[in-house]
């Protein structure tokens, strides 16, 4: 039997070199394209977004495919990837230290940042079940994007200050002003580019592929499975769903980063940090399969890109977003519309046999 | 005969009702001990207070000299009790092989780190753990099944899977929560053989709870039931099916 | 003298600001709650969050629009179309969206309202574009001058209270006195066991939703007639706010959603007044939060234990 445990992860191996592969050759694709100079600026200026989207979208399956919870708070971390990151570039800007170096840290300081808050906020809220921790972490993202809007920070002599009230209430002495209330962070250096984006994916991927395939991810979904089984066979269940939902926590800070430093200008609206954008990712995870991390990648790229392509589409994009979310829970969740769709699956296949035998 | 569980005047109310009262226990080490009742006796509120879904509210659980009343789940399970449930709680969408892996959780070990970046030590642990979990399957018969999503299997091999994956946490005691419900003769019989083969090949204590009388005076060594929260009689499997009051509480009046 | 005077009277000024502040926000709450009522009740019977519920709101508050400003209807009229379409939506969702999934994990049906709430959304900007329209107030009142003109109270914030006092009053006394609402406690409690008992388990289900849908068309246009913009994420906030008020209440508990609705409105009004106007939201749900960990069932709220 040993055979087939190992052809098993043979399998899971393999799975997850076609992900990498698919990645990669994205990559090599859009760079021929761009060196032949076939490519369109408006496709261009979308692949540093599409890099952001996948790294997001893997962040949020962590959490709602493997861990089971619903996060719709997860524009909430990539705003404190966001902005934490830029703070940090916008303060190193004129220090002398290397670009890269720089912008590594940058990237850094995001994920970290948001980790810390993930975790902060997770340990009172993964006690809670199901349907609260979803309004939690809504009402948790809506703080962030409401505090970020609110917030001034400068740097002066004296050392950093902050307000809440207008930048008149930062009392600096001299020095610079960066985070404006709502007005943001201008001038963030554009350190982000195609190559370092998909470098970033890459690791992600790597990352929660391996986790999901090892001890801690087979301990999180067995909690995900059934937590009163899993706690019965010693696992804390709290401990591990907070590691998950800390790591993708820090995931969607990275992504936060890689956005901020694609924009001159950083600002917290409701459109890139909100709700809205939550609610976006999310139905990038429930399009490409909940808990099928290939498959969120895949369905970033694609329900980005369409819309972008197909121009005239663009006003329905919103409402085509809520139709195939409705549409693909009732396919995959409602034992009526299932059993409908394994009778037509089954039609579909009788017939390619019937065909075989004719031949 | 050393004795590995010691239940002590163990009670739990929920709101003024008192579920289970005073209830004692003396369990040797490789006994096969039943716990009967009428439904509604209070047997697998007995079940969560031993395990820690339920923090008894007065008593004391004394195993292998350790005091373990109040513990939580997961300490307990890692003091060395296991248990299955009556309405069978699988790892539904992992394989067969890897709810045995979990239940292997906290004996093999490697950290979170070993398992992103595939260290050496990762890939030993892996191996000795499938090596260990097959085996485990083999016991029940079930490696043919080792990559089959746990949700796919036959109920009674369901069953057999939750044993199996207990067992993988190495426990002193396993605690069986109706393992022949829903099986036909033919099962049980199965099963029974399943169960003294556990005993053993394991060394292990078994405390079951069963409705099938014939399970029960088959393989109990010695029986307590309950009846209304509280212990009705205690003693030898055969002197207690054939008490008069266990038959009065069975029938009913 | 002159002087003491003067200082009396900056305190009464004081003194009618802060209950003006305090009335704006029984107003506001009272929308909550009657927003909340319909959150609770679905939650209490079909154990679903309806993510789309603020959304019917929008709808209501279109509908109305359209019967007044374009069909010139009278009012009671257009309050009543309004409810009817309101009415016909929220079963007409349930049926399709929210039925099929009544077996399937809480994840799934979760996902699926927000799709739902995004698809009401996105077809009411379609309709209608994201211009805002200006809603006219559905108060004939004109507004209470009291304490010498020093205070006055708009005819909206006393008819969005009464209003709210007699649903929750009506409520009630249906769930109680009523056999509808007697087979909606028993849904509540125990779908199966209610089957059994020969109530009418899908009936119960689309009256819960029908009476929740015909609140929030009332929700929405008391809502409208106080802030009178009407833009198709109107119910957005509204409906998450009212959610985090049933949260608070308790979920699942009719006097919880009016506690909460109440409390959540007079809160986020003073928080406006004395503390930041830009930070209110996130006081608002930060009361949530800490409500949450030390009682996760809110204010009002039963305990549920899971069965091993």
């Amino acid at each position: 039997m040993m055979d087939r445990v190992k052809a098993e992860k043979q399998k899971i191996f393999r799975s997850n070199m076609i992900t990498f592969g698919i990645v990669i050759i994205a990559y090599i694709v859009v760079e021929l394209m761009m060196q032949t100079g076939n490519i369109s600026s408006l496709f261009k200026g979308l692949l540093v977004p599409l890099c952001t989207y996948s790294i997001l979208a893997v962040s949020l399956n962590l959490v709602v495919g493997i861990s089971g919870e619903l996060s719709l708070g997860h524009a909430g971390f990539m705003c404190i990837g966001a902005f934490s990151s830029a703070t940090w570039s916008m303060l190193m800007k004129s220090s002398g230290m290397p670009e890269g170096m720089r912008f590594f840290i940058a990237i850094v300081i995001g994920a970290v940042t948001a980790a810390f808050f993930g975790f902060l906020i997770g340990i009172p809220v993964l006690r809670l079940k199901g349907d609260y921790l979803a309004i939690v972490t809504l009402a948790f993202g809506e703080i962030i994007k409401n505090l970020v809007n609110a917030l001034y920070f400068g740097v002066d002599a004296n050392g950093p200050h902050f307000s809440l009230e207008d930048s008149m209430h930062l009392n600096m002495d001299g020095g610079t002003i960066i985070i404006k209330g709502a007005q943001g962070i201008t001038g963030t250096p554009k350190n982000s580019n195609f190559t370092i984006g998909i470098i970033l994916l890459l690791i992600v991927l790597f990352v929660v592929l391996n986790l999901i395939n090892s001890r801690t991810g087979r301990a999180v979904m067995a909690i995900r499975d059934n937590r009163i089984a899993a706690e019965s066979v010693g696992l804390n269940a709290t401990k591990f769903k907070l590691l998950a939902f800390t790591i993708s926590a820090a995931i969607a800070g990275i992504g936060g980063a890689l956005y901020a430093h694609n924009l001159s200008s950083l600002q917290a609206l409701p459109k890139n940090f909100g709700y809205n954008q939550s609610i976006m990712i999310l139905v990038f995870v429930v399009m490409g399969g909940i808990g099928n991390i290939r498959g969120s990648v895949i369905a970033a790229v694609v329900l980005t890109l369409l819309p972008e392509l197909l121009r005239g589409l663009s006003d329905y994009r919103m409402l085509i977003y809520a139709v195939v979310l409705i549409f693909m829970m009732l396919c995959t969740s409602a034992p009526s519309w299932i059993q409908y769709r394994d009778r037509i699956m089954m039609s579909f296949k009788l017939k390619s046999t019937d065909g075989k035998e004719n031949k | 005969m050393a004795t590995l569980l010691k239940v002590d005047r163990l009670g739990i109310s929920f709101g003024g009702l008192k579920a289970v009262d005073g209830f004692n226990v003396e369990i040797e080490k490789n006994e096969l001990y039943g716990l009967i009742g009428p439904n509604g006796a209070g047997k697998t509120t007995v079940f969560n207070l031993l395990t820690g879904v339920y923090k008894p509210t007065n008593g004391q659980i004394v195993l292998d000299g350790d005091n373990i009343t109040g513990l939580d789940c997961e300490a307990i399970s890692k003091k060395g009790i296991a248990r299955t449930f009556q309405n069978i709680r699988l790892f539904s969408q992992l394989s067969v092989l890897d709810n045995v892996k979990v239940g292997l959780h906290n004996t093999n070990q490697y950290s979170t780190l070993d398992g992103i970046f595939r260290t050496p030590k990762f890939r030993k642990v892996e191996r000795e753990m499938d090596e260990k979990a097959l085996e485990l399957l083999k016991v029940f018969e079930l490696d043919g099944y080792c990559d089959y999503k746990a949700s796919n299997l036959p109920y009674g091999q369901q069953r057999k899977l939750e044993i199996a994956r207990a067992l993988a946490t190495s426990p002193k005691l396993l605690l069986l929560d109706e393992p022949a419900a829903g099986m036909n003769p033919n099962e049980t019989e199965e099963l029974m053989n399943t169960i003294r083969l556990v005993r053993d090949r394991f060394d292990m204590t078994i405390l079951l709870i069963e409705h099938d009388m014939k399970l029960v005076s088959g393989i109990c060594d010695r029986l307590t039931v309950l009846n209304f929260g509280q212990v009705l009689k205690q003693g030898s499997t055969q002197e207690v099916l054939h008490d008069p009051e266990v038959i009065k509480a069975y029938l009913g009046d | 003298m002159y002087k003491k005077q003067l200082v009396r009277n900056d305190e009464v000024a004081k003194m009618m600001s802060f209950i003006s502040y305090l009335l704006n926000g029984l107003s506001l709450g009272s929308v909550y709650a009657i927003i909340a009522l319909g959150y609770t009740m679905v939650y209490g019977i079909a154990k679903m969050l309806n993510f789309a519920h603020g959304d019917i709101l929008m709808v209501g508050g279109y509908t109305a629009f359209i019967a007044f400003n374009s069909l010139g209807l009278p009012i009671p009229v257009a309050i009543l179309v309004s409810m009817v379409v309101c009415t016909l939506l929220g079963i007409t969702i349930e049926k399709i969206a929210y039925k099929p999934l009544r077996q399937a994990n809480s994840l799934s049906v979760l996902i699926t309202a927000i799709g739902v709430s995004y698809l009401l959304q996105n077809l009411a900007q379609l309709i209608f574009s994201a211009n805002p329209k200006s809603f006219s107030s559905f108060v004939p009142l004109k507004p209470v001058k009291l304490a010498g003109g020093q205070l006055t109270i708009s005819g909206e914030t006393i008819v969005t209270i009464v209003t709210c006092i007699i649903i929750v009053a009506g409520l009630v006394t249906f769930i109680n006195k009523t056999k509808a609402g007697q087979a909606m406690l028993a849904v509540s409690e125990d779908k199966g066991a209610a089957t059994l008992m020969g109530v009418d388990v899908n009936g119960t289900i689309s009256l819960t939703f029908a009476i929740g849908s015909a609140l929030a068309a009332i929700g929405g246009i008391l809502l409208c007639s106080a802030y009178p913009t009407l833009t198709p994420t109107t119910g957005a906030m509204p409906g998450i706010k009212a959610f985090v008020a049933a949260v608070l209440g308790g979920i699942g508990s009719i006097p919880g959603a009016f506690v909460g609705g109440i409390i959540l409105g007079v809160l986020e009004n003073l928080a406006k007044a004395y503390i930041s106007s830009k930070l209110s939201d996130a006081i608002v749900f930060s009361v949530l939060i800490i409500v949450l960990l030390v009682k996760p069932t809110g204010i009002l709220g039963k305990k549920i234990m899971e069965k091993v």
